[in-house]
């Protein structure tokens, strides 16, 4: 296991906690959507509207603007930029850190100010720091214990479709 | 770093292409969107520049199927092979969980290879990875070029470690889809020991 990039692993019971959160942060934002990203580009939770989204790409493209963020943050001898805020014309969109490993991203359109959203986030993201500490411990004494008894026959048959 | 989600049972992986500049990792991602089923993969996105150099990713989402009631998903990623685009690459790197290395099978690429894959060595240690440890393997495309040295030329310089390599030829998909294979399976075998 790498040290620096431990594994993320999710599980029911704090995926529900998650999600509380996100919904409740999209209602008392007013934002159109939630998403929660792990900083390699996988999406972990989502709320609100996100049906029509392509959440896949943006999941990428969101971790992929973080971490050159992060990137000039390190040049520029800063710890790294805790949020980034994009304004558009319709929407806009409001990237923050979450310990070391989630973005929190709130998608939001005139329904609401950016004030009002980053009020909001501060708050989800005190409930969410101790969540993803908590899982980030509990998938590293867990997880050879849980993965699916994978033979060599299965990977196999994964490529013979 | 792969993602297992045991709430939706699916299993998420990382998988980066990498070479030296106009060696085909791009070219090796559009021939796997263009033959794979709409319903397994998602959008492919380019970030490139104007002239259609990778200025920073290609991503492509891809599902393979379910194992053990496990959905498995690999995101395909290119790092852009310009020289001076490594404060990239070394982004693109975070949290992958397997690497192919794409050669140049041209003589005139030859320093350039070598260079890139030198290259891939020190900026997966900076991020607390051994080459040798992860999942790997190599690939010598552009095998239909007049230029094109002998694999076992490129071998010797290329794969010392001997991890499993394949000779393609990306715009028409030769090796393409069996480096895809070898390295996803690895990358599984891998997930399995549960390192």
């Amino acid at each position: 296991m790498n040290p620096l990039n431990p594994q993320l692993v999710m599980f029911e019971e704090e995926l529900k906690q998650i999600q509380k959160i996100a919904d409740r942060l999209q209602q008392d934002s007013r934002a159109r959507t939630i998403l929660l990203i792990d900083k390699n580009g996988q999406l972990v939770a989502a709320a609100g509207e996100s049906t029509s989204l392509d959440t896949t790409s943006l999941s990428s493209l969101v971790a992929g603007n973080v971490a050159a963020t992060g990137g000039i943050a390190q040049l520029l001898k800063e710890d790294e930029f805790s949020a980034q805020f994009h304004e558009g014309k319709g929407m806009s969109i409001h990237m923050t850190l979450v310990g070391r490993r989630i973005i929190l991203v709130v998608l939001f359109d005139k329904n609401t100010t950016q004030g009002l959203v980053r009020l909001r986030v501060k708050k989800a993201q005190d409930e969410l720091v101790p969540i993803f500490e908590a899982l980030a411990t509990k998938s590293m004494t867990s997880q050879t214990t849980m993965l699916p008894d994978i033979t060599d026959q299965d990977i196999e048959n994964l490529f013979d479709t | 770093m792969s993602f297992i989600n045991y709430s939706s049972r699916e299993i998420n992986c990382k998988l980066v292409y990498y070479g030296p500049g106009l060696c085909g990792k791009t070219t090796n991602l559009q021939y796997i969107y263009n033959k794979t089923r709409p319903e397994a993969k998602g959008k492919m996105i380019s970030l490139a520049t104007e002239t259609e150099r990778t200025l920073f990713f290609d991503f492509l989402p891809l599902s393979l199927g379910e194992i053990r009631g496990f959905k498995t998903r690999f995101h395909l990623y290119t790092v852009p092979g310009q020289v001076f685009y490594d404060a990239s690459r070394k982004l693109i790197l975070k949290g992958v969980d397997g690497v192919c290395f794409v050669a140049d099978s041209q003589e005139g690429r030859f320093d350039a290879n070598i260079e890139s894959l030198e290259n891939l060595r020190i900026n997966l240690q900076e991020q607390g990875y051994d080459l040798d440890k992860l999942p790997y393997v190599v690939q010598y495309n552009k095998r239909d070029l007049p230029g094109a040295m002998s694999v076992e030329e490129l071998s010797a310089a290329l794969n010392p470690t001997r991890v499993p390599e394949f000779e393609a030829v990306a715009p028409n998909g030769t090796g393409v889809f069996d480096t895809l294979k070898a390295l996803a399976k690895q990358v599984l075998a891998e997930l399995r020991k549960g390192t």
